[in-house]
């Protein structure tokens, strides 16, 4: 397929996972405020922008409006879900002969009703569902409706490496916030884990196995080592022709070290420095997003004539 | 006491403009097709015709239906009364375009090539190299199935008679077809009830009668030939029309920087490296094309591109430097050219016009220019037009400045009442606004294949006569009429419709546990 539209697909799997993961860190952020007795407010909102990798003046009021404004609504902030919400219908747009048309209509309505300023009139709780329920339409969709052929893989490429790297900085965030008691419990819910969790663990929980039901199982769609796992999956879908040894690329060589470096360390290896370990998963699906644009995306860029005529 | 509800139709209180042909109201009167429209939506419930109009207006905003105006993406509008053309007119329309295209054909491969018809003495050469459309540099290619213009829209209107009369040609990139199919797929949401009692020809065969013509078109020896449509990209107006057809048509949407050219031929750049293109359904103007002969500074074509069509390993469509037959001093001479290649009688006339380049029609046109409409010779989108009667005194003197400085560049013609057609103008009221119609040709090498309807594009604003969807135009569902166009009685199948089995669905032995579900209410405790 042309890499101009693989490279949309890509995109716009990315672009929705980030949004539905940004709305559910949020709502998680805004339950830890509210509930959490000794939480430091201005301490949590510093946390949560840095994990997000955002720099903030100091003189920016460390509230939650502030928090909303940067990674809800307000589109010129690189990383709100508005921003995400944009560049995904912009990536359809661009691919739209491609992509389903009931994929496109409803990456376009979900694009509307967030241009039309629904995330800052709905109450937060409901403008976090509103993001999760569209991001689950627009899945389903296309799923349901697009042929999984290489295209379908780029998709799922794009969506599982983003949740990976999402899923790190939550895990990031609550590793930050650890003094807080509620941390790994909040986490899981911000992760959508916390009800397969409580019935797989049934009440022997603790952080020790919170940590590991999020970076470890291998059943839990949105744990890291699933996540690594899809994105390997779909690289080596897309990978042509028969191997005999090792892997070609070096996008599953990184996803794939990274996997394996989860599954086989000791977890309390692992546990004792988390923020370094998390920081080194999301380089991994930097180096891996960088080796895909440069293995099937590269080329496109707009050329120029230099020559004179003949 | 029975309360009485006054009913207030739509069509109450319509006026069709003085002077003008009305193509529903011929006076008081309703005209025969239109009967049935009339009624069933003259006693639509009130209410009814604003929200199925805003139910038109939001489907085009979901499904993205839009068209760009100076890079701001805004829907299409279309309004919801239909626009009806009898089997008998159509007829005519039908065999009108497809004779035009035939000369079209013929004149273009005359101009880059031989050339007879300058010298028969039909029209002077200055008039083709003089026209900025003249590519020199396709000047002898002759294209693999001999087609240069593989899509078409011939502007009609139709005069105070209800004549319809070629307005100008469009043989280059004429858009408006995706709204054509678009449309009609709205409207049947829209007025179900309405559609069903018609007879009408479908519309939806357009996309693969095009992918057809494109396949014949392939370069010799290519069997299964790789057809994409070039687009400039998204912010070009018509990025949803090209998208669109694309999608129909089952090709790759390629941007310019999708291609290469190696060697003379064209790949473009895929996940698996360089693939061969065979067939472009290019929706790129000529001057961006290719910067090897065109604009230097053009990002959205592919250099090499004119050496591969050259070569022979690809085919352009529309074919470079069609222009010239949009050309409207071209477009005067259009009646002598059929005459001239067909040896036939023109069967759809021109608007009468006056080329500004020959002295005794400038001197009579530069008197009473307040009474005309001035065009310039090469513009399109309704760019540049001076409509006499609505201008005023100083933008008449800079025009006459204008003509004076470059005659070549304009011609006129007096002001063409364009027909009417009910449109709505607020929420429950419709009133007469102007129309144009572009039917679409497809030119496969074998047949000229005309869509039936094409679009039909209304000027929204009072009394406006410029219909471009760039001014603000909008368009209507445009119905050609099957035989006598209403649907019959019931009439017997042919065969009768043959019954499928009767299977027994599956169901959960769960939800039939009605025991269980009366124990559980019975025997759980005591009731809080």
């Amino acid at each position: 397929m042309l890499s101009r539209i693989a490279e949309s697909l890509y995109w716009i799997g990315r672009y929705l996972e980030r949004a539905e993961d940004t709305s559910r860190l949020l709502e998680v952020h805004q339950q830890l405020l509210i509930e959490d007795p000794i939480v430091d407010p201005e301490a949590q909102v510093d946390g949560l922008l840095a994990v997000m990798g955002l720099d903030v003046a100091p003189e920016v009021p460390r509230t939650f409006e502030t928090v909303m404004r940067l990674l809800a609504h307000d589109p010129s902030s690189p990383v709100s879900i508005a921003a995400s919400v944009d560049g995904a219908r912009e990536a359809a747009r661009r691919s739209r002969e491609t992509v389903s048309t009931e994929m496109w209509e409803s990456i376009n309505t979900f694009y509307l009703a967030v241009r039309e300023g629904n995330l800052a009139q709905l109450r937060p709780t409901q403008a976090f569902r509103m993001v999760r329920e569209r991001v689950a339409i627009i899945s389903g969709t296309a799923d349901g409706t697009m042929s999984h052929d290489e295209g379908y893989h780029f998709l799922v490429l794009g969506r599982t490496i983003e949740r990976a790297d999402m899923t790190a900085r939550m895990i990031s965030s609550a590793a930050f916030s650890a003094s807080s008691p509620y941390a790994w419990q909040t986490t899981l819910r911000a992760c959508g884990a916390h009800h397969a969790y409580t019935r797989y663990y049934q009440g022997r929980d603790s952080d020790r196995s919170a940590a590991e039901f999020l970076l470890l199982d291998r059943l839990f769609p949105r744990s890291l080592v699933h996540a690594l796992t899809e994105a390997e999956h779909a690289l080596a879908n897309l990978d042509v022709g028969e191997r005999r040894a090792g892997f070609s690329g070096e996008a599953s060589r990184a996803i794939g070290r990274a996997r394996a470096e989860l599954e086989y360390a000791p977890l309390d290896e692992i546990l004792a420095d988390l923020p370094a370990a998390m920081h080194r998963i999301e380089e991994a699906c930097g180096a891996a997003g960088a080796a895909i644009s440069r293995r099937y995306f590269e080329g496109a860029a707009a050329m120029q004539w230099h020559g004179g005529a003949w | 006491m029975i309360r009485v509800t006054k009913v207030t139709g739509v069509f109450d209180g319509y006026a069709p403009t003085p002077a003008t042909y009305d193509e529903m109201f011929d006076g008081p009167f309703v005209r025969p097709a239109y009967t049935s429209i009339y009624t069933q939506m003259q006693h639509l419930r009130e209410g009814e015709i604003a929200s199925r109009s805003d139910f038109l207006a939001r489907s085009y905003v979901d499904e993205g239906v839009t068209f760009d105006i100076g890079g701001v993406e805004r829907p299409f509008p279309i309004d919801l009364v239909p626009r009806l053309i009898s089997a008998k007119d159509w007829g005519q329309v039908e065999a009108g375009v497809a004779q035009r295209v035939r000369t079209l054909e013929a004149f273009l491969d005359d101009v880059y090539g031989a050339g007879a018809v300058f010298r028969d003495g039909v029209m002077p050469r200055s008039v083709v190299t003089s026209s900025p459309h003249f590519h020199r540099v396709v000047a002898g290619i002759t294209p693999p199935n001999g087609v240069r213009v593989h899509v078409s829209g011939i502007d009609l209107i139709r005069d105070v008679t209800g004549q319809f009369r070629v307005l100008e040609d469009n043989a280059r990139i004429p858009s408006g077809v995706s709204y054509v199919l678009t449309n009609r797929r709205v409207i049947s949401s829209a007025l179900p009830e309405v559609l069903s009692s018609h007879r009408i020809r479908p519309v939806e065969r357009y996309p693969q009668k095009l992918l057809a013509a494109l396949r014949a078109a392939a370069p010799a020896g290519i069997t299964d030939p790789t057809v994409v449509v070039l687009t400039p990209g998204v912010y070009n107006s018509a990025y949803f029309e090209h998208a669109l057809l694309a999608r129909l048509m089952g090709c790759w949407l390629v941007e310019g920087r999708d291609l290469v050219c190696q060697s003379g031929r064209v790949m473009m750049r895929t996940t698996q490296g360089l693939r061969p293109v065979h067939v472009i359904y290019r929706r790129v103007d000529d001057d961006f094309l290719d910067p090897v002969y065109f604009r230097k500074d053009s990002l959205l074509g592919c250099a090499g591109l004119v050496n591969a069509v050259r070569a022979g390993n690809v085919t352009l469509a529309n074919a470079i430097g069609n222009g010239v037959s949009d050309d409207k001093l071209v477009y005067t001479y259009l009646p002598d050219l059929v005459r001239y290649y067909l040896a036939e009688e023109p069967i759809l006339p021109n608007v009468d016009t006056w080329r500004m380049e020959d002295p005794a029609h400038r001197e009579e046109v530069l008197d009473r220019v307040d009474e005309l409409v001035l065009k310039p010779v090469d513009g399109s989108g309704g760019k540049g037009i001076v409509i006499g009667p609505q201008a005023d005194r100083g933008e008449l003197d800079a025009l006459r400045a204008r003509i004076l400085d470059d005659p070549r560049g304009w011609i006129a013609q007096p002001v063409v009442q364009l027909s009417t057609v009910p449109t709505l103008t607020d929420g429950n009221n419709a009133g007469p606004r102007h129309v144009d119609l572009r039917p679409f040709a497809v030119n496969d090498g074998g047949d000229v294949w005309v869509l039936p309807g094409g679009l039909t594009r209304v000027a929204l604003g009072e009394g406006e006569l410029i219909v471009n969807s760039s001014r603000g135009g909008g368009s209507k569902d445009t119905w050609v009429m099957s035989g006598s166009g209403f649907a019959r009685g019931q009439e017997p199948p042919a065969e009768p419709i043959r019954v499928a089995p009767r299977v027994t669905r599956a169901e959960s032995v769960v939800v039939q546990a009605q025991d269980q579900e009366q124990q559980q209410q019975q025997f759980g405790g005591m009731p809080c």
